[in-house]
């Protein structure tokens, strides 16, 4: 599956989409999926929690482990996805459709740090040693 | 089939029943239970032949070779058990007085002093209960120590990306918070990320060598120095001390606590959740600390050393005074290996590991860490094998069971991509280890041949694959009728 050009991602394995209304959503990559297998549970952050950028703000555990999901960027948490709760396979089957929560930035222009599709494709390749 | 299942209404065994029912007259009335508790009913054959079918299920080390990574499924041997067996370790009561158990307290004052013999420590405590009791112990000696020195602002204990998940859990259980720091291509801990990860926050680090990745940590002097320098403490996770026992002693490198899996590394049946036993070992300046009761010697006469002996204990950990039972097997196994046996054990574990890596290695399987000497265990990652065939580590892992060979450690740790573990033990014959190797041969080429085969595995025993998804989201633990 290839990174979608429209996304930003982090490090850590999140991606992040800017939406129309100044909001983020945030969800976990194809390959962070793939790498976890089977998801069991998703706990998302509490709506109207503040966070800092790079802060544990959500879980997602799998068959094989539970992974720590950071915030891209500091903001208020908005939404978050009920969906995942009844069915966290989404984010096997559809990892790019499948945000997991929402948060309105303090900071617009903190999203210029992220990762674009190229610079994560390689962040990638180089982890794969 | 539960044994439940086998239950039909008023079926019994008379013979095994009490001839009277038992008196519940010194009992509150209110704490009797009103109705009759659900038991089932079921003759004494059925359930004879349930527990004698489910041992024939059972995959164990008396029946097959058991490579499970960082478990150490070693061949526990007989003596151990039958001495610790004996009718007066078997009947003595906890609360009996010192004076009637000067044997059995003798027994746990010597286990104790071999033991800071191997491990080159100060002082050691056999209570703790099992591993994670024993990593619990001796955080909370470290946060003793610091809040006896008034320097309760280290709040932080380190944790490098390969450490079992118990180390940050314990850290966090201890009130601590947990800093993580990576390690290098090479296996070693990163200095630079641990130099920047120190400061006054620093209470400790934890730290297992041979890590989980199955490789010595090289630079283990300049982290100790580090640590120390920063004003923290090093924690020695024991879990593998199989492949350095009789070598190096984690006193020597700087280690300032150290829990022992006696369990694993001396040899009592585990797995399961069986009981085990954490022993600690301290250096001198926690030795006030120590969990107790400790076994103490004072002339010829041994005692339970207890609060007011060290007023500054962490405390007791449990009602007695650990896992008799498992300490005094660990005890006959360290008395029959005596030093030379320890060697031993060292040299056979890394030998196999090493001998095993390499037959993998030649037979096409890609090593993690192939610049570096295993230790006692090794990794290999399937990666490639998935990437051109799509077989994946479990797949390998579910196919081994119809081969007659446990599976090793699967997906742990996740530093290394579709990994095995692979823990041969010092107890296993060259003959063994080449059958698995030849095992894993087959499952190679069964892959490339086919691949839809392998996925489906295990086709001989008792369950095929289990929805483990299904497992995981909808527990179902207890028996309803």
């Amino acid at each position: 599956m290839s990174i979608p050009s429209n996304l930003k991602y982090t490090a850590s394995h999140e991606w992040v989409k800017a939406e129309a209304d100044g909001s983020i959503s945030i969800g976990i990559t194809q390959h962070a999926q793939e790498l976890l297998g089977d998801m069991v549970f998703v706990e998302s952050p509490a709506v109207g929690r503040k966070l800092t950028a790079g802060e544990e703000c959500a879980v997602v555990e799998s068959v094989k482990a539970a992974a720590d999901v950071y915030a891209p960027v500091a903001g208020t948490v908005i939404e978050v996805n009920g969906e995942l709760d009844a069915a966290p396979e989404k984010i096997n089957e559809d990892p790019y459709g499948a945000w997991m929560f929402k948060i309105r930035p303090d900071n617009t222009a903190d999203m210029d740090a992220l990762m674009d599709a190229a610079a994560y494709q390689a962040h990638v390749d180089s982890e794969a040693h | 089939m539960l044994i439940f299942e086998h239950s039909r209404p008023g079926r019994c065994n008379t013979a095994q029943a009490p001839d009277h029912a038992a008196t519940t007259s010194g009992i509150p009335a209110a704490l009797l239970r009103q109705d009759t508790p659900l038991l089932p009913e079921a003759s004494e054959m059925d359930v004879v032949r349930h527990y004698t079918r489910l041992s024939q299920q059972n995959f164990s080390i008396d029946t097959n070779f058991y490579p499970l990574g960082s478990c150490t499924m070693k061949y526990n041997p007989r003596a151990c058990n039958s001495l610790a067996l004996l009718p007066n370790f078997l009947a003595r009561h906890p609360l009996a007085p010192e004076s009637t158990g000067q044997g059995f307290l003798a027994c746990l004052y010597d286990l104790q002093e071999i033991l800071k013999d191997v491990t080159g420590m100060a002082g050691v405590s056999l209570t703790p209960m099992a591993g994670a009791q024993g990593e619990f112990a001796g955080i909370a000696m470290i946060r003793a120590y610091h809040d006896a020195r008034n320097d309760s602002a280290r709040r932080e204990i380190i944790v490098p990306d390969a450490a079992h998940g118990t180390n940050p859990a314990t850290a966090v259980m201890c009130g601590y918070t947990v800093k993580e720091i990576p390690t290098d291509a090479n296996g070693d801990v990163d200095l630079d990320a641990l130099r920047a990860a120190v400061g006054p926050q620093t209470a400790g680090l934890m730290l297992t060598n041979p890590s989980t990745l199955g490789v010595f940590e090289q630079q283990i002097q300049h982290i100790q120095k580090i640590v120390h320098d920063a004003g923290g403490l090093l924690y020695y996770d024991g879990a593998n001390l199989n492949a350095i026992l009789g070598k190096v002693k984690p006193g020597d490198m700087g280690f300032d606590v150290i829990h022992m899996n006696l369990h694993k590394t001396f040899s009592t049946p585990h797995g399961g959740g069986g009981p085990g036993a954490g022993a600690v070992g301290v250096a001198k300046r926690l030795l006030p600390f120590m969990p107790i009761p400790v076994a103490g010697k004072e002339g010829d006469v041994y005692r339970w050393l207890t609060e007011k002996d060290l007023p500054q204990s962490i405390g007791r950990l449990s009602a007695w005074m650990g896992n008799a039972g498992v300490l005094l097997r660990a005890y006959v196994y360290a008395r029959m290996l005596g030093a030379e046996g320890m060697h031993r054990v060292a040299d056979f574990a890394t030998l196999n590991a090493n001998y095993l890596m390499a037959e993998l290695q030649k037979a096409g399987y890609t090593v993690a860490f192939p610049k570096r000497r295993a230790s006692h265990e090794f990794i290999v990652s399937a990666k490639e094998l998935k990437d051109a065939t799509g077989v994946s580590a479990m797949d390998i892992a579910k196919r081994l069971l119809d081969k007659g060979f446990h599976a090793p450690t699967t997906y742990f740790p996740m530093l290394v991509a579709e990994c095995l573990l692979i823990e041969p033990t010092e107890t296993e014959s060259k003959e063994t280890m080449d059958a698995f190797v030849a095992a894993m041969k087959e499952i190679r080429a069964e892959a490339f041949a086919d691949a839809a085969m392998v996925k489906g595995a295990p086709y001989t025993q008792p369950v095929r694959r289990l929805d483990d998804v299904k497992a995981a989201r909808e527990l179902d633990l207890a028996w309803k009728p």
